[in-house]
């Protein structure tokens, strides 16, 4: 199939109209402004997409809310400040488990850091709110992930009514790239909360978020968690490369995994035993698979953040501290160089360990 | 049980409201609107929280209970993604003024085809009575011990008044008292149907006995809801222009 020339904002609005999206909401900032305008343009010229350009961030995460309430699959885009706001709106879509499809797109931090580049939005993303952190997050590598991930964050969404996050960065919202726009397998179809046409006559439905008993709310909390954690298998994925003889093992997310991979087949065809494991749903996290891989092997966490990514690693996994070694560089690109030297580094120290035991 | 309004939930009964509370009485009167335009099928009821939230299960109406101040995006996004509902957002003084006031000011300068009814009680109820955008001079409140003050709070806001200055020619904007019930039915009645004419943004502002916190009797209550209408007059501050020239 062709490819077409897109920018990661483009992507991700072509891949959003092809799952079926319908509805956006958003307020400017970047590096996500121009979804806004890709959808604008869109819905001039067919006026049954929506396009609503809201006051703020608050209003655009309720104003999706509103639109997934109807049977709308709706959609919001933000970063950095504006996911902050925004976590006000996904706390309440956590409570009442609502498909709300969020495209993040990370910029530096901390407050308005930089409008470029970060992966310090994992928190955030993975846990914002005064919830569990019962949501959905694809970490995506590429422009043609955005398109991919962009179709299955709303079929994930609606098929399991869990809050769904792509998680990018400022790099990938504005690269071009060449796209190959693959027609999706399924199309999961949205249905209305409330106004159901298909509802029973005489029978009215009343949703909340808030509760008078703490039981009332540990019940409802124990509900989500047991639903999460059945279909968490089915939602699961990882990219695994050559981590089955390797001696060391670079964990990296996004688009530092593809830096990463690059660095990984330099390294291997130097004739060192390197893999790459790179988690591509963050929430749920693929920890028995990381599990299995990281037994007996050197680690190296590499992220342009201070260790988000490494202690959502560490939470989920056991692990040898002794045999980690971190390259973290918040709100920084990372290198293939420096991904190599730092591996490198550790093969040595390894070496000379073993030759003095 | 008779003479309640028929979309009013009976399993729900009695309702959450603390005795002499004005906005269960807004609420009854919401219920006969909806019974009377007969949109109980086609009717989205979003309520902010506050006292507001205990209204949740009060309707046989579909219901969203949103977050504070939210009220108002969520049904804006709702009547956006389906036009043919008949969206209501119900919120207090807080939720309309201070901590969403953004939302309720934006709605309606695009004039999104909501209808939005707001309770003014001169205070924040559910947290106990703190002092509120619409607190009157002088009121004493938890956190204005001495009765507001200019110099502190600023001056009581109009909300009715501010929003006229922004609304499109369509919109429907008026205040009643929930005491006053026919006026009451009257102002809610003609500001939904202005929704579902497509005329435009419309807004109710419900002036509402709070006696618990006010910490007043029941005629004193009353005495107090006159108090408030000399500084926020009663009526209707914007009809459609349809309807200015009739």
């Amino acid at each position: 199939m062709s490819k077409e020339l897109l920018t990661g904002n483009e992507a991700l609005v072509r891949g959003a109209l092809k799952a079926g999206a319908t509805f956006l909401a958003g307020y400017p900032i970047t590096p996500t402004t121009e979804i806004m305008k890709y959808w604008a343009d869109e819905h001039l010229r067919d006026n049954k997409l929506v396009f609503l350009q809201t006051e703020d961030e608050m209003a655009a995460g309720f104003a999706a809310i509103g639109a997934c309430l109807a049977g709308t699959k709706a959609f919001t885009a933000t970063a950095g400040p504006g996911n902050i706001l925004m976590q006000d709106a996904f706390a309440m879509a956590e409570n009442l488990r609502l498909p709300v499809v969020s495209f993040i797109m990370q910029r530096g931090g901390p407050s308005t850091g930089t409008v470029i580049y970060s992966q310090q939005e994992v928190n955030l993303t993975c846990f914002g709110g005064n919830g569990e952190g019962l949501r959905i997050v694809y970490s995506t590598s590429n422009i043609q992930d955005l398109y991919d991930y962009a179709i299955k964050a709303f079929n994930t969404a609606w098929k399991y009514r869990f809050p769904t996050f792509l998680l990018g960065d400022g790099y990938q919202s504005k690269m071009l790239s060449a796209v190959e726009q693959k027609e999706p397998q399924e199309i999961i179809e949205p249905s209305p909360y409330l106004l159901n046409p298909n509802k029973e006559a005489g029978a009215y439905t009343n949703l909340r978020n808030t509760y008078n008993l703490e039981e009332e709310l540990a019940e409802v909390i124990a509900a989500h968690k047991k639903s999460f954690e059945a279909v968490s298998p089915e939602i699961v994925e990882f990219e695994d490369i050559h981590t089955l003889d390797a001696e060391l093992v670079i964990f990296a997310h996004g688009i530092v995994s593809t830096v990463a991979k690059e660095a990984q087949e330099d390294l291997r065809k130097e004739g060192l035993k390197v893999g790459l494991f790179r988690p591509i749903t963050l929430s749920p996290f693929p920890t028995q698979s990381a599990q299995q891989v990281v037994s007996n092997k050197s680690i190296l966490i590499v992220e342009s953040s201070l260790g988000q990514f490494a202690k959502l690693l560490k939470s989920e996994v056991s692990l040898d501290f002794s045999k980690v070694k971190e390259l973290f560089k918040p709100a920084m690109g990372v290198t293939k160089q420096e991904i190599i030297e730092a591996v490198k580094k550790i093969i040595k120290k390894n070496k000379f360990l073993v030759k003095n035991e | 049980m008779n003479n309640l309004p028929k979309s009013w939930k009976k399993e729900s009964l009695p309702h959450k409201f603390c005795p002499g509370c004005g906005q269960a009485l807004a609420l009854k009167i919401l219920g006969y609107a909806i019974d009377e335009l007969g949109i109980q099928d086609k009717a989205v009821y979003g309520t902010d929280i506050g006292c507001s939230l205990l209204s949740w299960n009060m309707f046989d109406v579909d219901t969203i209970q949103t977050h504070h101040g939210r009220a108002t995006p969520t049904m804006v996004g709702l009547k956006h993604a389906k036009p043919e509902a008949i969206a209501i957002a119900f919120m207090g003084d807080g939720g309309g003024y201070a901590i969403g006031a953004q939302h309720l000011i934006n709605a309606c300068l695009r004039d999104d085809k909501i209808t939005v009814i707001l309770i003014n009680n001169a205070n924040y109820a559910m947290t106990g009575g703190q002092t509120a955008p619409t607190t009157l001079i002088g009121e004493i409140t938890t956190t204005a011990p001495a009765g507001r003050k200019i110099e502190d709070f600023g001056r009581p806001i109009h909300g009715p008044e501010m929003l006229e200055t922004i609304a499109a020619d369509g919109a429907y904007i008026a205040r009643c008292a929930s005491n006053d019930f026919d006026t009451t039915l009257k102002y809610i009645k003609k500001a939904i149907q202005n929704q579902i004419d497509g005329q435009g943004f419309s807004f109710v502002e419900v002036l509402s006995m709070c006696p618990v916190n006010w910490k007043k009797k029941t005629q004193e209550s009353l005495d107090f809801i006159e108090e408030m209408k000399k500084v926020y007059p009663l009526g209707e501050i914007k009809v459609s222009k349809e309807e200015s020239v009739e």
